[in-house]
């Protein structure tokens, strides 16, 4: 667990810094209090427990206490990862370590519930007065153990603006929500129990429209200015978002192509080298900053792989054109390694300096393009026994009911024109 | 004659590397360069370019904005850029410019687009030629009111495909059996069409591909 302690001043004038106390929920059983107060103080976390027990039976003083210090105290903030681990966690890369919590500590606080209820009931009798504290008692904890969860989870959120239901119920799982319900419907049921321990239901009406008309005072006072600090609080925000953006540009760029520059550095004797790194970065930003390609399983999508790889393999440019888009199943993967088969092809014994892929998907049928400038060949002479061509290209297309058209000249290049009809969905 | 060049881009170590590629070649001339739209603006009224290499992304509002600003003028815009998202370069060619290439380009190959621009003509890269190609599949099937300027013809059709798989022009007339200078003719009616398109269309085939 992190330590609250104040990090050792590095500047030339060490600025005197306040010693704070936080709370830790993460390491506590109820609010993180006495875990918080045990790393403040510097004791260990079982003495502040039994001082709080002990305080307790001084008239409750240490439950008053603790809950005075759940409610002031503000929550440890988590220590900030490395600006790398950040960016993937916000982008979904990285799965928070947030498992099951382990649910010892429920099971005492339910049995330490249970033993309190004991211990009322003997001491105000089975009457109607313990139930209704028993209920607002209830309502309230649920309320308040659902806003402080929120208000944790509003810190790993980094979506814009706050918003009031938001601050209460967090994203709104179904548990926060039925938490929620079943806390306000808990205090609505002990306000109307007490007011009808009277007996007149006229009283128990009373009751709840002074308290409803209390509410809404409270609210008419403090609303402009609760909504004044929600709007400087969003506007805190938007400021901290753009700066997480910053560090993800930030992180990604430092990953990539910083680390791309050093190798260049390294490699600056090797021209073909300096070239391939360059090339392949240039690819990797590409697709990063403007995604042009679709999504994964498409046929643009594995263009551009397939692209990205031969450049990676081979000393040339493979620049791909793709002209509609389609999702590749059966009938269009063997387009896809004829494809590659032509490319590889092209950039292995053409010697051409790039090669250029246009693919067009209709609804009735699929076509790709591999052209190449390179020095080219004879057809006929290639010798009956070399199977890239034929078996790679002509036949595996055939087999699937396309065609492979390669029109070559020796000292102009080559094309190869892969054609799949397909069957016409819409 | 050589053809007189403006460069236009923030990245002073790209002009640099450009004015190099091109001084290699004899029938181009760099006369000036220029970091962003107001410079960009000063420089074509002073030396009065044939033609302008502009980047997309510049300070002050972009090339779309310089060839606002700019005005009718025999000055020809051709569009370098390092970006290839599909927005950049639909905009850049419906603000006005006569062609699009990518900076990967080599130094021959952009010496030639620029002499092209120059006499009057549409200057399609492979990439530029599939991004016409997918704006306008929509509605090629649909008639629409506008028909006339909303279509390519098939033959407009052909030529762009054969840009896109990797023709050169020369390469193109001789596959279809027709003039260069037709080639040229068709290239020039599909930038005309893809300038003054209806809005509609290229702003839905935008959003279809979550560009907008």
């Amino acid at each position: 667990m992190s330590s609250a302690a104040p990090a050792p001043p590095t500047g030339p004038a060490p600025a005197y810094q306040p010693r704070r106390a936080f709370r830790e929920p993460e390491a506590g059983y109820l609010g993180g209090v006495a875990a918080g107060l045990a790393t403040h103080l510097g004791w260990p976390v079982a003495w502040v427990r039994v001082a709080f027990v002990a305080l307790t039976a001084a008239n409750g003083a240490g439950v008053l206490a603790y809950a005075a210090l759940w409610l002031w105290l503000p929550t440890l903030a988590a220590e900030e990862p490395a600006p790398g681990l950040a960016a993937a966690e916000r982008a979904g890369r990285r799965t928070t370590r947030r498992g099951l919590a382990d649910i010892g500590p429920a099971v005492a606080l339910a049995a330490l519930a249970v033993g309190a209820l004991f211990i009322a009931q003997l001491v105000f009798g089975t009457g109607l007065v313990l139930w209704v504290l028993v209920l607002g008692l209830g309502g309230v904890a649920l309320i308040w153990r659902q806003a402080d969860e929120s208000s944790r989870e509003r810190w790993r959120d980094s979506t814009g603006r706050i918003d009031p239901v938001r601050a209460l119920v967090g994203d709104g799982g179904w548990a926060a929500w039925s938490r929620l319900v079943i806390g306000v419907l808990m205090l609505v049921t002990a306000l109307v129990l007490f007011a009808l321990r009277s007996g007149r239901i006229s009283l128990a009406v009373d009751v709840l429209v002074a308290t409803a008309l209390g509410l809404a005072g409270v609210v008419l006072v403090a609303g402009p200015w609760l909504l004044r600090l929600l709007h400087d609080l969003g506007e805190e925000r938007a400021q901290r978002v753009r700066s997480q953006e910053r560090a993800d540009v930030a992180a990604h760029l430092h990953d990539s192509v910083l680390q791309t520059l050093a190798l260049i550095q390294k490699n600056s004797a090797d021209p073909a080298q300096v070239a391939r790194l360059a090339r392949a970065q240039e690819r990797d930003l590409r697709s990063w900053l403007f995604e042009d390609a679709g999504p994964s399983g498409s046929l643009s999508a594995a263009l551009a792989t397939l692209a990205a790889d031969v450049e990676a393999d081979h000393n040339v440019t493979v620049e791909v054109v793709t002209v509609g888009d389609l999702v590749l199943d059966d009938c269009t993967q063997p387009v896809l390694l004829a494809t590659r088969e032509a490319v590889v092809n092209a950039a292995r014994h053409s010697g051409a300096p790039r090669v250029d892929v246009y693919a067009e998907a209709s609804a009735t049928r699929l076509e790709v393009f591999v052209k190449d400038r390179g020095r080219g060949f004879d057809l006929d002479a290639v010798a009956p026994d070399r199977h890239g061509v034929r078996g790679s290209i002509q036949d595996r297309m055939e087999r699937h009911g396309g065609t492979a058209r390669i029109s070559s000249r020796p000292g102009e290049g080559t094309e190869v024109v892969l054609t799949m009809p397909l069957e016409d969905k819409s | 004659m050589s053809t007189r060049v403006l460069i236009v881009d923030d990245h002073a170590m790209f002009r640099a590397g450009v004015r190099a590629e091109l001084s290699a070649s004899p029938l181009v001339e760099v006369v000036a360069e220029a970091e962003d739209v107001d410079t960009a603006v000063a420089a074509v009224a002073a030396h009065q370019p044939e033609v302008v290499l502009l980047d997309v992304h510049l300070p002050g509002g972009g090339g779309a904005e310089v060839m606002r600003r700019t005005g009718p003028s025999s000055t020809r815009f051709l569009a370098l850029s390092v970006s290839d998202a599909a927005e950049d370069v639909i905009g850049t060619i419906r603000a006005g410019a006569r062609g699009y290439v990518t900076k990967t380009i080599t130094g021959p190959e952009l010496a030639d687009a620029i002499v092209r621009v120059a006499g009057g003509d549409a200057v399609f890269s492979p990439r530029l030629a599939g991004f016409v190609l997918d704006a306008f599949a929509g509605t090629i099937e649909v008639a629409a009111v506008d028909e006339d300027l909303d279509r390519l013809t098939e033959r407009e059709r052909e030529v762009m495909r054969l840009i896109a798989r990797g023709y050169s022009y020369k390469e193109v007339a001789g596959e279809l059996f027709i003039s260069v200078k037709t080639v040229e003719t068709h290239m020039s009616a599909v930038l005309r069409k893809l300038q003054l398109s209806s809005r509609h269309e290229l702003t839905r085939w935008a959003s279809d591909r979550r560009l907008l």
